[in-house]
């Protein structure tokens, strides 16, 4: 592992008003490294990933990003252009409604072929190559290209979702719920897939979920989140089979067993 | 004409709109918010375009109207009348001959020249409409020059139809900077836009927009590498001036489907048949005339 981290979270706070969204979170992430946050809902996961993905501006706090260029920046004080640069690059979101993060109107290859466009791809054969590279990838059959998503079920939206994120391959994808509202069957390959295109690719994740099972099979390091703070951190087994703090105790025991 | 102030609008008004057409002429492609007036026609029928022309116009002008290339249909008459009425300005349905021309959906065939002002009718300026509804996104776009949707755009005409098959208000980009609408002019136009010695304004009443190009401006029309621009029109000649290389309408002339192609721009058709030009079709030419009016 590379000694230096990807990302570097130093003491993001976030208010609503006064009441608190996430207090004082830190932690570092390393290249190939996949990290889950748990919590309930209203425990300020998706607050914490809003602050790092850019979209949220926190009260307090930096994120120092390794960028390819210029080493680690604080991507809270990047200029807008630079930071939505980033994201259409060296970043991706997954949003737990395929439907958020897709344009429903356009086909397949076009989703897929937008971030590439994006970034000055101008030449339609190589576009569209890429794209049914990528939509096979993510098993979605070659002659479904030219559907729009709309005509898709929920679990291959949230693979074209994938494929279209992955595209411009990034070196940090950002998941928000991923398989949240998917049917296990589904999930589970949803799941499998995932874990193959980070081994493979190499890409740092950073997962929230409440779905411990998710966070089992995808992640290296877990975090779990409380109103707002974070109650404990290790390895994700560690924390798992052996959990310290009560509320991690009684989260780890409300899981239905089957 | 003592009822109205010269061009309908008052000074205060004009002014506003000018100092809108001077910034859009500073940044060209941009659009420029101004603050657009009732006129005593409905949106849709060229309220902004008549605004620029009342803000642009002075009493030694002379004036031509064209609406999708022809000097004679309801709308070209009205605004001409219009401005007849409230600026008593000169007016003239030769393109040569006119100081300012307001078109609606066409650019003359014949080059303009450097001191003439063309004024366009926009329904709608913004390109990426379509592709993101909100105004508050499209303005960052634009302003962070991010313009990977306008290529979604034709990427999936491509892959619905084997070609780029947008036609008219086809995507342009201005100085290597904005991407901008060229009002719904026929992809065949776009060439022109581009290294016109004449000033292009753009006016869009209903959306409160005024954009426009400075003379000799770079207007490139977007395109992929291995799909590239192409300004196409009806393969066919003009059949009252045989013209081959303007831009025709297609023209039903009864019910046992028989067709005629015209120019869609009535005064170079005019000025050719003067000069001699005589199409396939040209001694129906008058009643022809008549049947596209």
């Amino acid at each position: 592992m590379s000694p230096q981290p990807l990302l570097q979270v130093r003491d993001i706070t976030r208010f609503y008003g006064t009441r608190i969204g996430c207090r004082d979170v830190s932690f570092d992430l390393y290249p190939g490294e996949v990290m889950g946050i748990v919590g309930e809902s209203g425990s300020g996961k998706s607050t914490l990933l809003g602050c790092l993905a850019g979209q949220l501006a926190p009260d307090a706090g930096e994120v120092l990003f390794d960028t390819r260029t210029d080493g680690p920046r604080d991507t809270l004080k990047m200029s807008e252009p630079e930071r939505r640069m980033l994201s259409r690059t060296d970043w991706a979101f997954v949003h737990q409604h395929a439907r958020d993060g897709l344009r429903m109107g356009v086909s397949a290859g076009g989703n897929v072929g937008e971030r590439l466009m994006a970034v000055g791809a101008r030449h339609y054969g190589d576009i569209r190559d890429q794209a049914v590279d990528w939509l096979g990838r993510v098993e979605i059959p070659a002659d479904r290209v030219d559907d729009r998503p709309t005509a898709f079920s929920g679990g291959m939206q949230q693979r074209l979702q994938i494929a279209r994120n992955l595209v411009t391959g990034p070196r940090l994808v950002f998941m928000d719920e991923p398989t949240g509202g998917l049917d296990v069957s589904v999930q589970a390959r949803l799941l499998d897939l995932l874990r193959g295109l980070v081994r493979e690719m190499g890409l740092s994740a950073i997962i929230v979920t409440h779905d411990l099972a998710v966070v089992r099979l995808l992640a290296d390091r877990l975090m779990v989140m409380k109103d707002g703070h974070v109650v404990e951190t290790g390895l994700t087994d560690q924390v798992l089979d052996d959990p310290q703090h009560g509320y991690t105790q009684l989260l780890v025991s409300s899981v239905l067993q089957v | 004409m003592t009822e109205y102030n010269f061009a309908y609008l008052d000074e205060q008004t004009k002014r506003m709109i000018r100092r809108a057409i001077l910034k859009g002429l500073a940044v060209p492609g941009y659009q420029v918010p101004f603050a657009s007036r009732e006129m005593p026609m409905p949106y849709g029928w060229g309220t902004g375009g008549v605004q620029v022309s009342a803000a642009t116009l002075v009493p030694e002008d002379r004036f031509k109207v064209i609406d999708q290339g022809a000097d004679d249909t309801t709308n070209a008459v009205s605004i001409r009348k219009f401005f007849e009425r409230t600026a008593g300005v000169e007016t003239t349905e030769h393109t040569a001959e006119a100081s300012v021309i307001q078109t609606r959906h066409r650019i003359p065939e014949t080059p303009l020249s450097e001191d003439q002002i063309l004024v366009y009718q926009v329904p709608i300026p913004e390109p990426l409409r379509f592709l993101e509804p909100r105004e508050t996104e499209t303005r960052k776009m634009h302003s962070l020059e991010e313009y990977g949707l306008m290529h979604v755009k034709l990427y999936e005409d491509i892959s619905q139809h084997g070609a780029i098959a947008t036609s008219y208000a086809y995507p342009v980009k201005v100085e290597g900077r904005y991407v901008m609408d060229p009002s719904p002019i026929p992809k065949f136009d776009n060439p022109k836009l581009s290294d016109c010695p004449a000033i292009q304004l753009f006016g869009a009443g209903r959306e409160q927009r005024i954009y426009a190009l400075p003379p000799y401006t770079r207007v490139v029309s977007l395109d992929f590498e291995d799909y590239p621009f192409e300004a196409s029109k009806a393969d066919h000649a003009c059949d009252l001036c045989g013209a081959g290389d303007s831009y025709l309408d297609e023209v039903i002339t009864d019910d046992q489907g028989g067709r005629i192609f015209v120019c869609s721009d009535t005064d170079y058709c005019r000025g050719r048949r003067e000069a001699g030009h005589v199409g396939t079709q040209a001694q129906d030419a008058p009643m022809m005339t008549e049947a596209r009016a």
